[in-house]
């Protein structure tokens, strides 16, 4: 067998990030803490180099390299350009959240790039190697960055469950993997489904591989009944880290589900259709109804990503062209939508007081009219009511399940969306309708007030203008 | 007027930047309350070419705009108005006007949030009017909520924030409905256009499934017996312009849907379903009238009046398909629909007078108990003529516009069916009962207390609101024709819709 010398420049974004991760891995020990902003500057540098790169060698074509392991299509590059924007926009928020809390470490930036590298691999994976390597490059950075807050038990805790259930997840997909290698003899997607469109027929082995890549899915992605992990990271991290876990991995996760799924057993998408259905259905139902009850803003909006989960999912086992850009539109209206509404509870944090709680929010819209205006537009946008982002992100993947002739799924969705509705509503409520209990000026960087409001605007403006982004979207998954 | 000129679009879209202005005003109440005046006016203004400039012979749509919105999935930007959605966009301009000058002192707190609320809400509603492209229709129908969501929330009573979350979901849930049947169609179809939906062939069953789709998200909004519980709350809740703006137009989205999607659209499961819708109206005219007799609350019998008149409506709409049954012919039906139009109108115009009479004596009372009321007239002479007017216009009298919707629908029943018109007349018994009922104890009678006592009659600017609305209800109560006539055309092509099959 000959060594084909791989095609590096197909690859150049995933090198520059790493050489740049290992740079900031390098420069910041030398750093006093009064410099610490160097590093800052340097990781948000990457993630701008980053975007540049992807952008600029973005051809449109589908290309491989490094023997088929490694795909580069417009599918990826504009998942990638999004992952960039969304760590770039979680760093910015985080900068004067951590500093407030003794949180400033370089250590936050070296694993949030390697995790961006993580995602890369995971988005550009075109062999089941290549796909495990990039998670468990992304997952072990998140285990770490859970447990960044040593002296929180609370923050402990949920690293120690996160990287428990978090394992056994990987276990599970990696033997997922390992019997589609033993039943099609490659590695490879590409070759994975060519097996699969030649051998149909019932295959006892296939159909249990499928079962345990799905799981291994459902958990990374948090669907129900595989979600327990995710109300108590997002509750005990620190916010900073609950921002990144809940925006560019969803990303990731979309990407993954794409490649595994739909790109390698696409020809097995009559039995997978049936387990998405039950996934889909539950983590609608579960994370609406759940929400309902907490307290907490983080753990609402953790138990709201599940429900957004299950939308996800409703787009992707639609089986088309249509359902697979339906649910890309929706992950990144997601990203975009947990992007600010995490960043609001950072917005009104300050040292030594978390605005994690819904009571925390209330009379906000005396305090600052237009924070709570951006509120507002972030809550009626994951409720689904127009004119957000929101609403065209639900509009996509219901049209794509009415299309697949599942009429009664969209009515059992936009049921759980009413139920839904009433959390955020109450958000709304406490906003609007209470008086302040917290009366304290809102202290913040311009730099964040500025970014947290093109947030919240470009939400509303997506609500009007959703054309290009779903045009863009059809593009990607052609 | 020429077509080119994007009038409808500057309707729609005046209020709404007029709302963003008047945010930006801030803190500044003088200012804001001018500037709101000004856009209302000017809103109005330019909605008056529409009626001037409509040619009322055709059916067709006029003043149409075109233009690709969503792409990706053929969703345009597009208007137009016919001669059953023009008079209700006018309606709206109008009773915008006249809530902001209502609103003029009432309102003391969070002025411009007020003020731009009501202005981006006449916008959107305006917009629904408008709108022929079904996505469209639906974000400006959904997104209406969250203004009068807040209105009810911030400025409301007592139990606001219970009234204001009910009205949000009830209506939700009813419009989540319409937009899967409008995915539905679109799968059907590939068109998101409300007249290529008119147009498409549809089966029986799916004909009833859809017909109950709209059924639930119209008859909400509308609202029908059984799903009204949540406007007593809303209306009692909400401060006076809210109550206003919910009763005049609010309501009227909910039978505007029933003409604009039901009875095109899914006119075989109308036909073989109208028993259920005829069903429900009478039980609205009859059931929640007596209901609003033994009302406490002066607010609280407005509101169960408006589901009652309402169901006049919806009655007026359903009788079409029996009128035809018996006569093949479309002519008589015509009657029923014009009735019911007609009913719309005249509604919003009392309801809103009502709402804004109770409010008048909320602001010097702070009460709306009838118990706390008793000889009003001797102190407030003027207002009490004017609340009796709009009383027995409330009970149909003769010369009022109350009188001619009602007696239009009420022949068409007859044409349809005796005892379904039996049953209808009696609201010009029940109407009377608790209208005059709650007037005699609130208005005439001796002086009860002593805040009676030192109540101050109406000033200027409440005078000028009333009185304008005095004279819409008794110029169409005395020569509706001109309503009549640019509904005509429309009315009919809308009844050769719902009487041929689409099977």
């Amino acid at each position: 067998m000959n060594f084909e010398m791989p095609n590096f420049a197909l690859a150049l974004p995933e090198i520059f990030v790493l050489c740049m991760a290992c740079i900031v891995l390098l420069v910041d020990p030398f750093l006093g803490e009064r410099n610490r902003f160097v590093t800052y500057l340097i990781a948000q540098a990457t993630l701008v180099g980053a975007m540049v790169l992807t952008l600029g060698l973005s051809t449109g074509e589908t290309q491989h390299t490094f023997e088929g392991g490694f795909v580069r299509d417009t599918m990826g590059d504009v998942l990638k350009a999004f992952i960039y924007l969304a760590t770039f926009m979680v760093f910015l928020y985080s900068r004067d959240y951590m500093r407030a809390r003794q949180l400033f470490s370089g250590e936050y930036f070296v694993l949030g790039l390697f995790g961006v590298l993580g995602m890369m691999v995971m988005v550009s994976a075109h062999s089941l190697l290549t796909l495990y390597l990039g998670l468990e490059l992304l997952s072990l950075c998140l285990y770490a960055m859970v447990a960044l807050q040593r002296d929180s038990i609370a923050a402990t805790e949920a690293a120690m469950k996160y990287f428990v259930l978090g394992s056994l997840a990987s276990g599970m997909l990696l033997y997922g993997m390992s019997m589609l290698y033993g039943v099609t003899g490659s590695l490879d997607i590409g070759e994975i489904s060519a097996y699969i469109a030649q051998n149909l027929g019932h295959n006892l082995v296939l159909a249990f591989a499928l079962v345990f890549v799905v799981v291994g899915l459902a958990f990374k992605l948090g669907a129900v009944p595989f979600h327990m992990w995710i109300p108590d990271v997002y509750h005990g991290a620190p916010t900073n880290v609950t921002i990144y876990i809940g925006t560019a991995p969803k990303i990731a996760a979309f990407a993954m589900v794409m490649r595994l799924l739909v790109d390698g057993l696409g020809g097995l998408h009559a039995e997978w259709q049936g387990m998405l259905v039950m996934l889909a259905i539950l983590s609608m139902a579960v994370g609406n109804v759940i929400a309902i009850a907490q307290n907490n803003l983080k753990r609402m909006l953790a138990y709201s990503t599940i429900a957004h989960v299950g939308f996800l999912l409703l787009g992707v086992l639609a089986g088309t062209e249509n359902g697979y850009a339906s649910a890309m539109f929706y992950i990144i209206i997601y990203a975009l939508m947990g992007l600010g509404g995490f960043g609001m509870i950072m917005l009104l944090s300050r040292a030594g007081f978390e605005a994690d709680r819904i009571e925390d929010f209330k009379g906000l819209n005396e305090r600052s009219p237009w924070f709570a205006f951006i509120m507002m537009i972030l809550m009626i946008s994951m409720a689904g009511i127009p004119v957000s982002a929101g609403f065209w992100a639900k509009l996509a993947v219901l049209q794509a399940v009415v299309r697949a002739d599942m009429v009664w799924l969209a009515i059992v969705a936009v049921i759980f969306s009413v139920i839904g509705a009433f959390y955020y509503l109450r958000v709304v409520k406490v906003m609007y309708f209470d008086k302040p209990e917290d009366t304290a000026p809102i202290e913040s960087a311009f730099d964040m007030r500025i970014v947290l409001s093109a947030n919240g605007l470009a939400v509303l403006a997506l609500g009007v203008f959703p054309g290009a982004l779903s045009m863009l979207c059809i593009e990607a998954i052609k | 007027m020429s077509s080119e000129f994007p009038l409808l679009s500057l309707v729609i879209w005046l209020p709404i930047i007029g709302g963003l202005v008047v945010l930006a005003a801030g803190k500044n109440d003088v200012l804001v309350r001018w500037l709101a005046l000004a856009f209302s006016m000017l809103t109005f203004l330019v909605s008056l070419p529409l009626y001037t400039g409509f040619d009322s012979s055709t059916y067709q749509m006029q003043f149409a705009e075109e233009a690709s919105w969503v792409p990706a999935f053929n969703i345009h930007y597009s208007l137009g108005i016919d001669g059953i959605s023009m008079p209700l966009i006018l309606l709206t301009s109008f009773t915008t006007v006249l809530v902001v000058i209502a609103s003029w002192e009432v309102i003391q707190r969070r002025v411009s949030q007020y003020m731009a609320a009501f202005l981006i809400m006449e916008g959107l509603m305006i917009g629904v009017f408008c709108a022929l492209d079904a996505v469209l229709f639906y974000v400006f129908w959904e997104f209406m909520l969250l203004p009068m969501f807040l209105i009810i929330g911030i400025w409301g009573g007592q139990r606001r924030v219970y009234a204001a979350i009910k009205f949000f979901l009830y209506t939700f849930l009813g419009s989540v409905l319409l937009l899967v049947a409008i995915l539905y169609l679109y799968f059907q179809s590939d068109s998101f256009s409300i007249l290529d939906f008119h147009d498409m062939r549809i089966g029986m069953n799916a004909q009833i499934v859809l017909f109950f789709a709209f059924l639930i998200a119209f008859a909400v909004k509308v609202p029908m017996w059984p799903v009204h519980t949540w406007l007593p709350d809303a209306h009692v809740e909400a401060p006076t312009g809210g109550s206003v703006i919910l009763a005049a137009i609010m309501l009227k989205l909910g039978a505007y849907g029933f003409v604009r999607f039901m009875l095109p659209i899914v006119p075989d499961a109308s036909h073989e379903l109208d028993w259920f819708i005829i069903l429900l109206s009478l039980i609205a005219v009859v059931y929640i009238a007596m209901v609003a007799l033994v009302q406490e609350d002066m607010k609280k019998l407005i509101a169960y009046s408006s589901i009652a008149h309402m169901g006049f409506v919806t009655l007026g709409f359903f009788v079409v398909f029996n009128i035809f049954d018996s006569t093949n012919s479309v002519v008589g039906a015509a009657m029923g629909v014009e009735g019911a139009l007609v009913q719309m109108i005249s509604h919003g115009f009392i309801s809103g007078a009502l709402f804004l009479c109770v409010g008048v004596m909320y602001d010097r009372m702070h009460s709306r108990n009838i118990s706390d009321y008793g000889g009003v007239v001797n102190t407030m002479p003027v207002f009490a003529g004017l609340m009796v007017f709009f009383a027995m216009a409330n009970a149909g009298l003769p010369g009022t516009s109350g009188f001619v919707g009602e007696f239009m629908v009420i022949l068409a029943a007859f044409k349809a069916n005796f005892w379904v018109a039996v049953l209808a007349s009696t609201t010009l018994v029940l109407g009377a009962a608790y209208t005059l009922w709650m007037v005699k104890r609130v208005i005439f009678g001796k002086v009860t207390n002593a805040q009676v006592a030192e109540l101050k009659d109406l000033n200027m600017r409440e005078t000028l609101v009333l009185g304008s609305l005095a004279v819409m209800v008794l110029l169409l109560g005395l020569w509706p024709a001109p309503l009549i006539d640019v509904m005509h055309a429309s009315v009919g092509h809308l009844l050769e819709q719902a009487v041929s099959s689409k099977l």
